[in-house]
């Protein structure tokens, strides 16, 4: 399974292949260069056993320096690459999984969490790309190591090397089962700790509800309560991987002994000509090469295994696809602001088993106001989400301008569809900023006069630094109302043929309310204005009134007709006036 | 304001003071473990590094007998074996000792990681409102996320590690002292080398680690804000501007990460070849100084023989090792340091302070005097102690008036001026207003979530900066306009506001707010569980759950902000019932947005600027035909948010 994710994910790689490629290729000449050192030295050694041989020691020095060089010069440049390598992966990972995201649609982005995204994006790739670091440096050069001290130890301690034979299965089966007893805990407790994490967020942002109930002590130990728990769970992971070391330096200790008494035996009883002191110290070296490798090994390992949910967390999102995409040939003009809905029905999901919208028919003539009045759940903001194809129809078709939208290309369908959605946003940038969403190349000019129409020009230029004024991200240094009029602005500034306000004036007083829609009967009469609202007030004088129910039109027609005819709208109306009338 | 510019001027510095502070913190925490973790540290480095003396003279004896043409092994096992003997001794001893501390470490770190979060937590527990207000949630929070698991780090691993280094470099040092103080120079000399290159290539690694977090940080709010915002990028095609956007953040996240790991990926092999060629130049001046009898200078005093030499070379390679290990650790230690600094700082906030001595009790009626009792009796009283040691006890009514309050979030910046508001027990005070008027900063005065510049608040009759915080807000209750749901049951986030309320009473309150209807058609009914501040919930009906969790409290005065969200009309009018209902028989002071409240209201506050400009019941104000009026006739509700 896990080759299957990073053949994935490899293809993120592209522009940084050949750093990675000479990342390998470096890294095995330093790995190749290291195992010469110990032989060299060994050598040096036994130049002082016989007697003080500067010429030998000369000899030997001046190879070793220039290994040492070359080392340095590959290690370097294995470094530089190795770092290239992994980070550009990681960009390039990102780009990947942004762009995907980007992509989607409405019905992708429903699927996942905004949380889930962002750790996907940031903590996820970075496990991956430290995964893959480790993956060029250590997965090639370890085994190599591993292998060529071996062999090298054959060579120079001949019998003596056997110790291997020994000590390698015991370790290797050492560090695998520590592996796999801690992994399995390690999982369990990084859970708990999100768990925990999230307790401390929901903690922060319900302080005033701590304070005002005076609950200060009881989340303390809720929290204390937790913390114990997480920390009982920690420790027991930590300490089975607390034996690794002991463990490892066990069979370091094991090799010395081995072979300074079996070295020294030897070395002895052949007089020297089976082994000798240099080779003795040497394979004490490489016998501390063998278990190094061994443990990077095990290390390679386990990574690649705490990664694998990383890995397959980001391959699930490069590889969901779009639903909604431009089609070929596309349309790219719009003629009109004219819609309709021709036996339109829908559903979120194919295994839903209502229809969250059944049987629509609805013909709205270019530059008429439409108001849509219902409960919660009726579907109102579904039916104007169809217009610009944020999701597609299940049956039934829906045309703009006299043509089918699905034929559209998307940008121009969205370009000529302005919607204000009812959780709106604004995004961290100055109100100018924010505006050029709709037109990036709006002149100032512009701006102003669509803030005008939208109300929102008055207490724009009551900041000090008006226009420029600074939005914290999601708009948290303005009011709902205030809010809700820049959105408006920003929608008008794409100068829409058809503009879809999805209860975007229910934190805007009345009045202001009402001035809003005056201004777009004057300034904008040819485009299509559809108003989704709670407030009867804000419909009221609109062409038609549509009043859902269930995913259904009730009743189509005008406020009077309405008034007579559907019950639903009247009693809204009157709970809404009631107050009002009696006056 | 200049945020996106922000670029971080990063100084990545070892700093003591910090590291003091780790330091005395993990030996309070741990006043037996620590000295026991460091004595198992000390000796058993110390141990591991005796054992190449003793491997070194099993070689020379090696040497010796081979150049003696000795190959009778019984021989030489009579001199070697002993000193094998004592290899295993030492060996032995170092195992038990390096399993001791790391067990030892691994249980203290933990306890140490949980000690500062819970410390932590309980003192963000006790900071003011205000820090809250000013602080980024997501900067709050990662305290608890990158900058423990720096901490962790820190204190598992790489303090660990650097006593273990500076006490075999310390040790080894000695032995080649003893040795031979001519050949200690040298390796000295090329010590001294890799300690500069560390610190130079290390620090620019650290440097470049802090930035990349930076980075990290950045690019994580950016995403966050993308995602939340996915809908109105698709709304206005501007998927390819935030994609070019992102590409420029990923961009500097990306160059940070590659100078900080460039760096550090190439500090090693530049260390470890240093090593080489100072073992090369320690080869060739041993054998230089043997051949022309160089007379030996040590501790020791012992001559200079090929059996010094030869275990130089080996000490040569012991202390590149460490150097080395020490060295991979830096970036860990400053940025570990730098979570730590961040740590201590949330630490020392300054808490909310608590003067107050005037305490709430249960409280009952003997012979005509409120007497102080430890059951609930359904009755409270004030008790306050006086400065001659008497004490009174004052019935809990639910009195509440301000006298001229100023107030301002930031000094010399009014947000209110001169406001007096008096409300009798039972009284509804409606406030209304534009946004920004002061209406929900008058309501965080009271319950003192901010504390007033000027003038006076009294609760039945006390000074409100005398009455414990607690019991002060106890006696308050809070429905807030934002709903704020824990995780955990229905049932549990209803008793959130009396923690020794029944079932019963729970279901009680929940009837009461009109909640009971929808809670038992849920799939668990009382049980449900509420994940993420309840989203499996609609809005209605987490407001609904919060009049529950403020009526099962059943405190005589209450807070209300009313909501503005678009909830449907028939929700609306449970949530209006219920808060009606939770208003009865209470002092309230509503922030209203709907007619009816305002209606019921005794008392109307017209608010403007941080100014009362008008007051007065609901027919006076229409009467007098001023700002309410207007209000109210352009309006015709009171959605001014």
């Amino acid at each position: 399974m896990v080759t299957e994710l990073l053949k994935k994910l490899f293809k993120s790689v592209r522009e940084y292949k050949l750093p990675s490629i000479l990342t390998f290729v470096f890294i095995v000449l330093e790995a190749v260069i290291e195992c010469f050192i110990p032989f060299i030295t060994a050598n040096m050694i036994n130049s002082f056993s016989k007697g003080v041989d500067i010429k030998e020691i000369l000899k030997s020095g001046g190879l070793l320096i220039v290994l040492a060089f070359l080392s340095l010069a590959c290690g370097g440049i294995a470094g530089f690459t190795s770092s290239k390598a992994s980070s550009g992966f990681a960009k390039n990972l990102r780009h990947d999984m942004f762009a995907k995201i980007q992509s989607y649609s409405f019905s992708n982005v429903d699927k996942f969490s905004s949380a889930s995204l962002v750790t996907r994006i940031t903590t996820d790739v970075t496990y991956c790309s430290q995964a893959y670091q480790v993956l060029i440096r250590i997965a090639v050069r370890a085994p190599l190591l591993l292998i060529f001290s071996i062999i090298m130890a054959f060579i120079m301690g001949g019998k003596l090397a056997f110790s291997f034979i020994v000590i390698i299965p015991f370790l290797g089966g050492g560090l695998f089962w520590v592996a796999q007893k801690a992994m399995p805990s390690f999982r369990r407790v990084f859970k708990k700790y999100d768990k925990l994490n999230e307790s401390i967020e929901e903690n922060v942002r319900a302080q005033r509800v701590v304070k005002g109930f005076s609950r200060e002590e009881y989340e303390k130990e809720k929290f204390t309560t937790a913390s114990e728990n997480l920390c009982k769970d920690f420790t027991r992971a930590e300490r089975i991987v607390a034996l690794n070391a002991p463990f490892m330096q066990a069979c370091i200790y094991f090799n010395m002994i081995f072979v300074m008494l079996v070295g020294s035996m030897l070395v002895i009883k052949s007089g020297g000509t089976m082994i000798n002191v240099g080779e003795m110290s040497a394979m004490l070296t490489y016998g501390f090469q063998v278990l190094m490798q061994l443990m990077m090994i095990n290390m390679i390992y386990v990574m690649l295994t705490m990664s694998a949910e990383s890995m397959r967390r980001i391959v699930e999102v490069l590889d969901e696809e779009p639903t909604v995409v431009s089609p070929e040939n596309a349309v790219i003009t719009v003629k009109d602001g004219s819609i309709s809905f021709k036996n339109v029905n829908f559903t979120y999901s194919d295994t839903a088993e209502k229809y969250a919208l059944s049987d629509i028919d609805l013909e709205i003539k270019s530059g008429q106001t439409v108001g849509i009045i219902g409960g919660t759940g009726s579907s109102k903001s579904t039916l104007v989400s169809l217009i610009p194809r944020l999701y597609d129809v299940s049956k039934g078709e829906i045309s703009v301008g006299g043509v089918n939208v699905k034929d559209y290309d998307l940008d121009t369908l969205r370009g000529n569809v302005a919607m204000v959605l009812q959780k709106n946003l604004l995004f961290a940038g100055t109100i100018k900023e924010n505006l050029r969403w709709g037109d990036e190349n709006a002149t100032d000019e512009e701006l102003v006069a669509a803030c005008k129409l939208a109300c929102a020009h008055d207490f724009i230029s009551s900041f000090e630094d008006g226009y420029d004024h600074y939005i914290e991200q999601g708009g948290t240094n303005v009011s709902g109302g205030q809010k809700q009029r820049l959105c408006i602005a920003r929608a008008l500034l794409k100068k829409p043929k058809i503009l879809i306000l999805d209860d975007s004036t229910s934190a805007v007083d009345m009045k202001t309310d009402a001035k809003i829609r005056q201004g777009f009967k004057s300034y904008i009469p040819e485009t299509t204005k559809i108003i989704i609202a709670q407030r009867i007030a804000s419909v009221q004088d609109a062409d038609i009134i549509v009043v859902m129910d269930g995913g259904k039109i009730k009743s189509i027609g005008k406020h009077d007709e309405l008034m007579e005819t559907s019950i639903i709208y009247r009693e809204v109306y009157e709970q809404q006036m009631g107050g009002a009338v009696n006056e | 304001m200049s945020k996106q510019n922000q670029k971080p001027q990063v100084k990545p510095k070892l700093d003591p003071k910090t590291l003091g502070r780790i330091i005395k913190l993990l030996f309070k925490f741990y006043p037996v473990l620590m000295p026991g973790i460091c004595i198992c540290i000390v000796l058993s480095s110390f141990i591991s590094s005796l054992p190449s003396v003793f491997t070194q003279k099993i070689l020379a004896i090696v040497t010796t007998n081979l150049q003696k043409g000795e190959t009778n092994w019984t021989v030489v096992k009579q001199e070697i074996l002993p000193l094998i003997a004592i290899l295993i001794a030492l060996y032995i001893i170092s195992l038990i000792l390096l399993t001791i501390f790391r067990q030892l470490i691994a249980i203290t770190t933990q306890g140490f990681i949980k000690k500062m979060r819970i410390e932590m937590y309980n003192k963000m527990q006790h900071l003011p409102i205000k820090f809250f207000d000013t602080h980024k949630h997501g900067d709050i929070m990662s305290h608890y996320t990158n900058d423990v698991d720096t901490l962790n780090e820190l204190v598992s691993r790489s303090l660990p590690a650097l006593l273990q280094s500076a006490v075999i470099v310390l040790t080894v040092l000695f032995i080649m002292l003893w040795y031979s103080i001519w050949m200690t120079l040298i390796i000295l000399t090329g010590v001294v080398a890799m300690v500069f290159v560390s610190g130079k290539i290390g620090g620019g690694s650290a440097k470049y680690f802090v930035r990349q977090q930076v980075s990290i940080a950045k690019t994580e709010g950016f995403v966050q804000e993308m995602m939340n915002g996915q809908k109105v990028i698709k709304v206005f095609s501007h998927e390819k501007q935030s994609c070019n956007d992102f590409d420029k953040i990923n961009e500097e996240l990306y160059n940070d990460s590659y100078k900080a790991h460039a760096y550090s990926n190439t500090l090693g092999p530049i260390i470890m070849n240093i090593g080489n060629i100072l073992y090369v130049v320690c080869a060739t001046i041993g054998g230089l100084f043997l051949l022309l009898g160089v007379s030996n200078f040590s501790i020791s005093g012992l001559p200079f023989t090929v059996d010094i030499v030869v275990p130089f070379l080996n000490m040569t390679k012991q202390f590149t090792g460490n150097v080395n290990q020490v060295s991979q650790q830096l970036n860990m230690i400053i940025m570990g340091m730098a979570g730590a600094k961040r740590i201590f700082a949330l630490m020392d906030e300054e808490a909310e302070v608590d003067n107050g001595y005037v305490t709430l009790v249960n409280a009952k009626i003997v012979d005509g005097e409120i007497t102080e009792c430890k059951e609930h009796t359904g009755l409270w009283a004030w008790k306050h102690p006086h400065g001659d040691g008497t004490i009174t006890y004052q019935k809990l009514e639910g009195d509440v008036r301000l006298f001229n309050v100023d107030f301002g979030y930031i000094e010399g910046k009014d947000v209110l001026h001169d406001v007096s508001v008096y409300a009798k027990p039972g009284q509804k005070v409606a406030f209304v207003g534009a946004t920004g008027a002061g209406k929900t900063t008058i309501t965080n005065l009271i319950n003192r979530f901010y504390d007033i510049a000027d003038g006076k608040i009294r609760y039945d009759g006390i000074n409100i900066n005398k009455i414990k915080k607690s019991d002060l807000r106890r006696s308050l209750g809070l429905v807030l306009q934002e709903t704020n749901l824990f995780t955990g049951s229905v049932m549990d986030n209803i008793r959130y506001g009396n923690l020794n309320a029944t079932d019963e009473d729970c279901i009680a309150a929940a009837k009461l707010s009109g909640a009971d209807d929808f809670i038992t058609r849920l799939p668990e009914g009382y049980n449900t569980e509420l994940l993420n501040n309840g989203a499996n919930l609609s809005q209605g009906q987490r407001q609904l759950i919060a009049i529950a969790r403020a009526a099962v409290a059943d405190p005589p005065v209450m807070i209300l902000d009313e909501a503005t969200s678009s909830i449907d009309t028939h929700t609306e009018a449970i949530v209006s019932r219920g808060m009606d209902k939770l208003m009865e028989g209470r002092t309230v002071f509503v922030i209203a947005h709907r007619l009816s409240t305002v209606k019921n209201a005794d008392v109307i506050m017209v608010l403007e600027h941080g100014v009362i400009i008008e007051r007065g019941s609901h027919d006076d104000l229409i009467a007098q035909k001023g700002a309410y009026y207007q209000l109210y006739t352009s309006a015709g509700d009171f959605d001014l948010e």
